[in-house]
């Protein structure tokens, strides 16, 4: 049993270091948005990997990359509200990428897996490549976080202090893109963005600095990764789900603690 | 009194609509210069010309060699899941250690904010933090885009004597934005007025006996007799 789950529960661990930070980020930009519409464009990454018989897991890097890339541009353009645009895009993609995998007569695609992510098929290759993954953006982040922090408080300010504003949001935005692509085959492209979001929004409640809230989130995540896995396996549910719920039960618990406290200090 | 910035015919279009038109003032050491002009006049725009942010469509602009532009934006909203002090706004630009800090905020009297969280301050304390984490660059030119914004009387008077006195300090020029006239005009040395285009320029109390000032600031002005704080200190 351990032996089976050891790559999921490593996987997990090492993604947890990234989707912290990151989803602070997502939390403070409000870019949830953006974070869904790029892992429904990971399933579309799947569906192109079958077709052209390249490797899934840069299938969905390319795509989600790429989407990332347009987006900015599209953005930049004016022309519609972002959220809009997100939208349109957000689910053209993920209905593309169930219409592709469809017509795929010759191969049989195990879409619930995809969707929302499989316990056990994460190998040993697999958590080799997210770790190489996690390493190297967990060290963009740290390198540059300073600069994304200030770009998040107030751009204008950020470039009266020197700060190249759109280059800074162009790394956070592929470092963002290079995690969902990540974190795809884990927890599934519906739920990704959850794991950015619930860990960071609890560890808010602990937290008195920028930085102590990233080191909370990742926490709160890895905790919730063991929590998942072990439900997941005991009964047999859905991996993804599963961590997410027990993000949302931590999530819960800590408002209700942050209640209790407040009543007794009254 | 050295020259720091001078602008010359800067004009600003966006999609063929001028905002601001063949504009040209210099800023020199020592100097506080207002701008000064209603809603939607070019003045942010202008503003934002000066430090870079926005290129001009025609005009040029010339500043003084290795200029620092120390930069007050307009009033920033803090997300509420940002959890961030003023410390630790302190040190966004570069590593300040805790005496820097403090002697910066002292200079803003704002020592005892410290540790206060950013989405806690109120309208006039946070625009002294933003105007201390731009003194914390040690500039030689001070922008200012409405520093007074949502900011109470009182707090106002004492953001503008902050202002003369980090001129005084820091032997900095100023050039700050304002649509409300007599606080800001109390301060100035040369007072501009936009709207789109100048209509007036020169001394605090010549710009306001301008036929043109009166006609552009035609309600506001007799607010300015009234409450001019500055001129019966």
């Amino acid at each position: 049993m351990i032996t089976l789950l050891l790559p999921s529960l490593l996987a997990g661990l090492c993604l947890a270091l990234i989707t912290g930070p990151l989803g602070t980020f997502v939390v403070w930009r409000k870019m949830s948005y953006f974070g869904d519409t790029l892992s429904h464009a990971a399933l579309l990454g799947v569906a192109f990997g079958f077709l052209f018989h390249i490797n899934l897991f840069y299938a969905i890097l390319f795509i989600t990359l790429i989407l990332a890339l347009g987006l900015i541009w599209l953005e930049s353009q004016k022309q519609l509200p972002i959220d809009t645009l997100l939208g349109i895009l957000a689910h053209s993609a993920l209905s593309l990428g169930l219409v592709v995998i469809s017509l795929m007569k010759d191969i049989r695609v195990d879409l619930m897996g995809y969707l929302f992510g499989d316990l056990l098929s994460v190998t040993f290759l697999d958590l080799y490549q997210i770790m190489v993954g996690v390493v190297f953006v967990g060290l963009i982040l740290i390198w540059r976080w300073n600069h994304f922090l200030f770009i998040t408080v107030s751009e204008d300010l950020a470039f009266s202090n020197g700060i190249n504003v759109p280059l800074t949001k162009l790394i956070l935005t592929i470092l963002l893109a290079l995690t969902i692509g990540l974190a795809m085959k884990f927890v599934g492209a519906l739920i990704i963005t959850s794991l950015l979001i619930i860990p960071a929004a609890t560890a808010k409640y602990y937290a008195n600095s920028p930085e102590k809230m990233a080191y909370f989130a990742i926490l709160i995540g890895m905790l919730s990764v063991v929590g998942g896995l072990s439900f997941s396996a005991f009964y047999d549910t859905p991996t993804g789900p599963s961590v997410v719920l027990s993000n949302t039960l931590l999530f819960f618990m800590t408002l209700l603690i942050i209640k209790l406290v407040k009543s007794i200090k009254k | 009194m050295s020259q720091l910035i001078s602008l010359n015919d800067i004009t600003v279009a966006f999609n063929h609509q001028k905002i601001v038109s063949n504009v040209s003032f210099v800023v020199n050491t020592e100097q506080i210069v207002a701008l000064l002009g209603p809603n939607g006049a070019g003045k942010s725009t202008l503003i934002k010309v000066v430090i870079g942010l926005i290129k001009p469509t025609a005009g040029t602009i010339s500043r003084a060699a290795d200029l620092t532009i120390g930069y007050v934006p307009q009033s920033i909203t803090f997300n509420a899941a940002l959890p961030i002090t003023v410390k630790r706004f302190m040190q966004l630009n570069r590593q300040l250690c805790d005496a820097e800090i403090k002697q910066i905020l002292a200079m803003v009297e704002a020592d005892n904010l410290i540790n206060d969280f950013m989405q806690q301050l109120s309208g006039g304390e946070l625009q002294r933090i933003l105007l201390a984490q731009a003194l914390a660059k040690h500039p030689q030119l001070l922008v200012l885009d409405e520093p007074a914004q949502g900011v109470d009387v009182k707090g106002q008077i004492l953001l503008y004597d902050l202002i003369a006195k980090a001129r005084d300090e820091f032997k900095c020029g100023v050039l700050m934005v304002s649509h409300d006239l007599d606080l800001a005009m109390g301060s100035a040395d040369n007072v501009i007025c936009l709207n789109h285009a100048i209509y007036c320029e020169g001394s605090p109390k010549t710009v306001a006996k301008n036929p043109a000032f009166m006609a552009l600031f035609n309600n506001l002005h007799k607010h300015l007799h009234q409450t001019n704080h500055k001129e019966q200190e």
